[in-house]
């Protein structure tokens, strides 16, 4: 199985890239989706991610790697949007698939939260006033990840 | 050796990639840090303050004693914030 990676400035069809995992096949028992949408917080009025091309797709192809070496997947989609995005837009898509659900919903939490440290994105928030700013890296994100590596 | 900036870090540099031929002893990536914050007023203040800045050795994260050599690509930018 090799998984679906992209990085795009256009926005993604959720019920299309499921149909993608699923479509022809009957060994599939569960399919989970994390999807990742702008907020509007504190009168955001875009968001607009910057990215490191080659290492990006270098970088999501290993931790996809990684999850399908720890989980028996039958498919998995990792799509992550560039440039400029509105409150209310999807910003990432993450989809696994697999014979059962414990497989498909661990995997899904783990691809996004190693996706949050270890891929080159960066995302800086424009301001309806016109203010902008960089998005400051978080702590519990790194524990997030880290979570996955205890006790392994 | 190639050099690429991201984020604010290529905001504060003022330019988004160089190719530059630091003299031998510039051995990592802390030392090639030193030598880049002198290049003007922009680098040293994108490189200021090292401990916010994360660097990548040919498309790979990497710490500040990792070795650089001619012909790498290096890259500089600020704790990643994607997801």
């Amino acid at each position: 199985m090799t998984p679906t990676i992209r990085v795009q400035e256009a926005p993604f069809d959720l019920s299309a890239e499921s149909a993608l995992l699923t479509a022809g096949r009957v060994d599939v028992g569960g399919l989970a989706s994390f999807v990742g949408l702008c907020r509007a917080d504190d009168g955001l009025s875009a968001l607009v991610l910057e990215h490191y091309p080659g290492m990006t797709e270098r970088a999501l192809g290993r931790i996809a790697g990684q999850a399908c070496a720890r989980w028996p997947l039958t498919g998995c989609t990792l799509v992550h949007r560039v440039g400029r995005i509105t409150p209310g837009e999807p910003i990432v898509l993450v989809l696994t698939a697999s014979a059962h659900r414990m497989a498909a919903l661990e995997s899904c939490a783990f691809l996004i939260d190693w996706l949050k440290t270890d891929a080159p994105f960066w995302k800086r928030e424009e301001f309806a006033d016109g203010e902008s700013r960089w998005v400051a890296a978080k702590d519990s994100d790194t524990e997030a990840a880290a979570r996955w590596t205890k006790g392994a | 050796m190639q050099v690429l900036y991201f984020a604010w870090v290529r905001q504060k540099v003022g330019l988004a990639e160089e190719q530059v031929s630091p003299p031998a002893e510039v051995r990592d990536i802390a030392g090639l840090i030193a030598w880049l914050a002198a290049r003007s007023p922009g680098h040293a203040a994108a490189f200021a303050a090292p401990k916010q800045i994360r660097a990548a050795v040919n498309q790979d994260f990497c710490a500040f004693d990792h070795p650089v050599a001619a012909g790498d690509e290096i890259a500089f930018f600020p704790p990643v914030t994607g997801g």
